[in-house]
């Protein structure tokens, strides 16, 4: 840990998509760089592609994510991508819930008004209020969260309250929805995942007039006292970020009802999932294709996990690495 | 003569009449048209009416419909009254509508931009953020000659007193011209006189300059241009505009699967391998552009496009992103960004209009819901316009509370009484309401070029206010008059050198090849499995005694070509009488193989290659698909239905043969042709080993009948059939078309011509040897005792025979219809 209690991490992240039949080309965007933030610097980034596309190449979204396009133009049957990253994250001391203004001031002022203009903190938020493809304003979201949102409770408050509630009646439950279930319905059946929660909080901020966004990123997870970190356990996560004048942005999480401070790594945002996807393409050919995930995340202490010491493990990333594990 | 037609037109006086400016007293620009149209006799009028109605029908325009149930084409309706408007006030309307295209252009600049009209609080971000049509994707982007707006169309039309005003911005990418320039030919060929006499400004002027400011501003790296127009399809509703359009303005009309992106750039996959793509005029909604970017469920888009887009690599006219300018709750906005960005007053209004995302317009809209129109203000939602004088009660109710739930989602529109003008209806003049589309597009110097003359709209019934093409609108001719004569320009003025002539089609896209190609191999499966049906028939119904035997025969031979009938085991277990299981090989469309399921595909890909089909061809298509609708029950029936099929592959024969332009496009018609009779032939002629010599002979017969080869036999021998004259007659005869020998040969020479002139390195191996034993089989074993033997090796032949059509069909597609990987040789096109 350094001076300022910076806390480093090491991030594998692989993805793996066995195709049924040959896939003749494909394209790929990739967005697995880790943001570089105020509080989060991406110290070393490496990418393992096989096979070798034809043509990579960087650039920058409209929410500055960067973003890797990959195309591939030659036959293959299997498509593996490792990303590799090592972070350094400041611990994030939270605003004070209380000391925030009051919600609907900060609903009134990314409210139009003729001829008033918008600061630049403003206009950037002002992409994240409307409606998106996973994310809908509907009165039924607006009546959900009233209950959290009484009159001049000071917005982070309100938002807080709010996303304890979700994590409260809300059922941790990947068999429950899948990536196109509609978020009125998670509403109405009260379970999910974090996606899931993430478009649900989302969608009730911003019928509430609020400034909201979505996060995709990971996080750290703990082994049950007394067990081993296991390789390749871990899952990409999603939050919610909420704009708050003065404040800037604020970042809760949902399912895990607390405010990341110091345990989450963001990789990339936008209005919701469908703006952020990791990985997401288009192949010629290819059949069935669910693609394996495997994330891993330790703290920079126990590289040893990804790197057993039987393996140099000095320099980061290793020069090539065998298959992760299935 | 009727008496006084202009006498007896009676616009609503509450209303701007475009003709008339008083009682019977026409506008001085309608003078003269109105003085013709008095001393035209009632029978002259009838038969422009005729002209107009026939020359539709003859060119095949049409609309499709997609909420129409009976099937997705309708004619075009074209009123044949042109909507005339006067010299000055067409200089002021044009000047207005290029202004609004400088305008909206540099909207679009600064939204996908620095943002600037948001900081400012020119615009609510609602209306840019919350709009469905703001592609976050497209956000950086700078689009060569910093065009995002190539072609923008205004639709405007005129108040009581007489002030155009706009009516709704088209900026995704607007449709209407070609139908324009469509009413056009066929208006000015209904008054020819006066069309000259009036000094109507010509059409063809705007197209030419639009060809030429698309080669000006698409990222050419000194190429020369090549421009596509994307098309969702036959499918869409103005498919017919775009194959038009695509036609007059001579860019290959091409679906997403015709493009691909290599290295950021985009190719047109044609026969001749890729082309480098410069600027897609696009007709598809921009969310469908990009499966990778933009929807992922896009089956119409170019995987990629964007990535091309985002390198400058391409021209996207529209640019992607352009459509969030469709709502008209940005009116109200328009005249204080006019000044800030043009720093120039605007200078046709838009309607007027209230976004109730303000609460001072909000208030103003509940206060006054009986003069205005409610319209959504996202262009994405489906909500028809509301005339709020209109809702009564528990709707008006409803209205308001949605209103108030979600007032940045609406806006109300003032309620602008449409001009009228008159339209031909029951041999007399009536006034309907009327508005005009004016199109524009980039003329390359930053500036707007605009179309002289407009898609006149007008609605379907009296007193009806809306105006749309899809709720069954009637369009119109504008004619533009000008002070003085026109020079007669049309696209070809300029006089043609050497290096213009079109020899053939240097671009036709793969898919075209390849629907051409399916469309000969279909036309020739329907004809032999028509033919081998008509003989099965006719022996399940003959009493003969030897019949029994020749329909197992033939309905074996029928199975071995892939029609859906039963072993002859089975048929017999069965309770079906033979009659019944043909006449399912030949109606059933829901059993592949059968006769109708293959008329079916064959009209799939004759609709894909619509444009390059004759009319006669289509006639017979519609031919086939009507006896296809009508059920078939009796064997006269079917006997009947199987004449019509051969008689209409009769004459797709003879179109393939006499009508079509021999560039590379029929030479796969006939390729398919060729490899699917090979197939055929191989997979029919092989004779039962175990069959008995008699029986054999029996089946010659038929078999001769099926190969369409038996009158040429009877000319030739004046005998039964033999064994070794019939073979030699359908597999080694280099005369007979129908013989697999004739197949080779053709194959053998199309191929090598089709490689050659593609730019492919050497004609298809497998061919050679096919034809080498072909010519090596000696005859004479079957003069020996043992025929068997001599069979045998001809088995062995046709089994190679029919393999080698296989991998052939297989060779023409990796070669020239798909282009996963690049092409061995590019053989440069002027």
């Amino acid at each position: 840990m350094s001076a300022d209690g910076a806390v480093r991490y090491l991030i594998r992240h692989d993805t793996r998509y066995r195709y049924d039949q040959p896939v003749g080309e494909s394209r790929q965007l990739m967005r697995l760089r880790p943001r570089e933030l105020p509080r989060q610097h991406c110290l070393s980034h490496t990418l393992e592609i096989d096979p070798r596309p034809r043509r990579g190449e960087e650039y920058v979204d409209g929410f500055g994510n960067t973003v890797c396009s990959l195309h591939f133009e030659h036959e293959h049957d299997i498509l593996f991508v490792r990303a590799e990253s090592l972070v350094e994250i400041t611990p994030f001391v939270p605003p004070a819930p209380g000391a925030s203004p009051p919600w609907e001031r900060a609903r009134d002022e990314l409210a139009y008004h003729a001829g008033r203009g918008l600061d630049a903190a403003h206009l950037e938020a002002a992409g994240f209020l409307f409606e998106s493809r996973h994310v809908r304003i509907k009165h039924e979201f607006a009546e959900y969260a009233h209950a959290d949102f009484p009159a001049a409770i000071p917005l982070l408050a309100g938002v807080d309250r709010l996303m304890r509630r979700i994590h409260r009646e809300f059922t941790y439950d990947p068999e429950a929805t899948g990536i196109s279930t509609p978020v009125i319905d998670v509403l109405a059946r009260r379970r999910g995942v974090c996606q899931d929660f993430a478009h649900l909080m989302l969608s009730c901020l911003r019928s509430l007039g609020l400034a909201a966004r979505y996060v995709s990123g990971y996080i750290l997870t703990h082994p049950p006292a007394g067990k081993a970190r296991l390789v390749g356990a871990d899952a990409t996560h999603a939050w919610v970020s909420v704009f708050c004048p003065g404040a800037g942005w604020v970042d809760f999480d949902p399912t895990n009802a607390h405010i990341p401070t110091r345990e989450h790594v963001t990789l990339a945002w936008g209005r919701d999932f469908a703006d952020v996807s990791p990985l997401r393409g288009v192949i010629l050919g290819g059949g069935g294709h669910e693609p394996e995930i495997a994330v891993t995340m330790v703290p920079e202490a126990e590289r040893a996990v990804l790197y057993p010491e039987s393996r140099p493990a000095a320099a980061f990333p290793p020069a090539a690495q065998t298959a992760p594990p299935a | 003569m009727p008496a006084g037609l202009i006498h007896n037109y009676h616009p609503s006086a509450s209303r701007y009449d475009e003709m008339l400016a008083a009682r019977a007293r026409p506008r001085p620009c309608w003078q003269a048209f109105a003085e013709r149209l008095e001393d035209m006799p009632e029978e002259a009028l009838l038969q422009r009416e005729k002209f107009v109605r026939d020359a539709i029908k003859a060119d095949g325009v049409s609309y499709n419909v997609y909420s129409d149930p009976q099937g997705n084409r309708r004619p075009w309706e074209l009123d044949m009254l042109p909507l005339i408007i006067g010299d000055d006030e067409w200089s002021r309307l044009s000047a207005a509508v290029a202004q609004r295209g400088r305008l909206l252009n540099a909207i679009l600049t600064d939204l996908y931009g620095p943002q600037c009209l948001l900081a400012e609080g020119l615009l609510p971000p609602a209306l840019v953020f919350g709009q469905h049509g703001f592609r976050w994707p497209a956000r950086g982007l700078h689009p060569p000659g910093g065009v995002w707006l190539f072609s923008y169309a205004a639709d405007i039309a005129r108040a009581p007193d007489g002030r155009w005003w706009v009516i709704a911005d088209r900026t995704q990418g607007p449709s209407g011209s070609g139908y324009a320039l469509q009413n056009r030919i066929i208006v000015s060929n209904a008054f020819p006189d006066a069309f000259r006499e009036l000094h109507v400004n010509r059409l063809a002027g705007y197209f030419r300059t639009m060809q030429e400011s698309i080669a000006r501003i698409a990222p050419s790296d000194g190429e020369t241009p090549l421009a596509v127009l994307l098309t969702p399809g036959p499918y869409n509703e103005t498919y017919f505009e775009h194959a038009f359009l695509a036609r007059y303005l001579g860019f290959p009309l091409v679906e997403g699967q015709d493009l691909t992106v290599r290295d950021n750039t985009v190719f047109l996959k044609t026969l001749r391998g890729l082309r480098r793509v410069h600027a897609v005029m696009r007709r598809l909604d921009d969310d469908y552009c990009d499966p990778l970017e933009l929807r992922a469920d896009s089956a119409l888009g170019i995987p990629g496009l964007l990535g091309a887009a985002r390198a400058g690599r391409v021209l996207v006219a529209n640019a992607i992103g352009s459509g969030v300018l469709e709502s008209g709750a940005l009116f109200g906005f328009l005249p204080a960004i006019c000044e800030r960005l043009l720093g120039e007053p605007l200078a046709m209004p838009s309607v007027a209009s209230w976004w109730c995302g303000e609460k001072p317009a909000l208030d103003y809209v509940l206060g006054h819901l009986d003069e205005l129109v409610i319209k959504p203000a996202f262009s994405g939602m489906r909500m028809n316009a509301v005339f709020g004088s209109l809702l009564r009660g528990e709707a008006r109710h409803g209205m308001i509370e949605r209103i108030r739930a979600q007032p940045h989602a609406y806006v109300a529109q003032e309620w602008v009484r449409l001009a009228q003008a008159p339209v031909w209806r029951r041999r007399r003049l009536q006034p309907r309401s009327v508005g005009i589309r004016v199109f524009s597009c980039a003329a390359g110097d930053g500036g707007y070029a605009v179309m002289p003359g407009a898609l006149g709209r007008v609605a379907p019934h009296a007193g009806m206010e809306v105006i749309s093409m899809q709720r069954g609108g009637l369009s119109k001719d504008t004619w533009i008059r000008a002070s003085a004569p026109v020079r007669n320009t049309t696209m070809l003025k300029r006089r043609l050198g050497v290096d213009d002539l079109v020899r053939s089609g240097s671009d036709i896209p793969s898919r075209v090849g390849e629907n051409l190609f399916w469309f000969g191999r279909y036309t020739e499966r329907v004809e032999i499995g028509a033919r081998l049906l008509r003989a099965a028939l006719i022996r399940s119904t003959s009493g003969e005694d030897d019949a029994g035997q020749e329909l197992a025969g033939l309905l074996a031979a029928a199975r071995r070509t892939g029609m859906p009938v039963d072993e002859p085991e089975d048929a017999a277990r069965g309770e079906d009488r033979p009659e019944r299981q043909i006449i399912a090989a030949l109606a059933d469309a829901a059993r592949p193989g059968s006769v109708a399921a293959n008329l079916r595909a064959l009209a799939f890909s004759a609709g894909q290659v619509r444009e390059r089909l004759s009319s006669d061809n289509w006639h017979a298509l519609n031919a086939l698909e009507q006896l296809l609708a009508t059920p078939i029950v009796s064997v006269d029936q079917a006997l009947s239905a199987i004449d019509r099929v051969m008689q209409s592959c009769i004459l797709f024969a003879g179109f393939a043969l006499d009508d079509m332009t021999r560039d590379e496009g029929w030479r796969f018609l006939i390729l398919g042709r060729r490899i699917e009779r090979l197939e055929r032939l191989a997979g029919l002629i092989p004779l039962p080993a175990a069959s008995a010599a008699r029986e054999r002979e029996q089946m010659l017969e038929w078999l001769l009948e099926a190969a369409d080869s038996i009158v040429t036999y009877r000319a030739r021998y004046r005998r039964e059939p033999e064994l070794l004259p019939a073979l030699h007659l359908i597999v080694f005869d280099h005369a007979n078309p129908h013989s697999v020998r004739f197949q080779v040969d053709t194959l053998r020479e199309y191929l090598a011509l089709t490689a050659r002139e593609l730019g492919h390195p050497c004609p298809s191996p497998m061919i050679e040897p096919l034809a080498r034993h072909l010519e090596d089989f000696d005859l004479r074993r079957f003069e020996d005792s043992d025929p068997e033997a001599a069979l045998d090796a001809l088995r062995v032949l046709l089994a190679e025979a029919a393999s080698a059509a296989q991998a052939l069909s297989d060779e023409v597609h990796r070669r020239y219809f798909i282009h996963t990987v690049r092409p061995v040789l590019l053989r440069r096109v002027a």
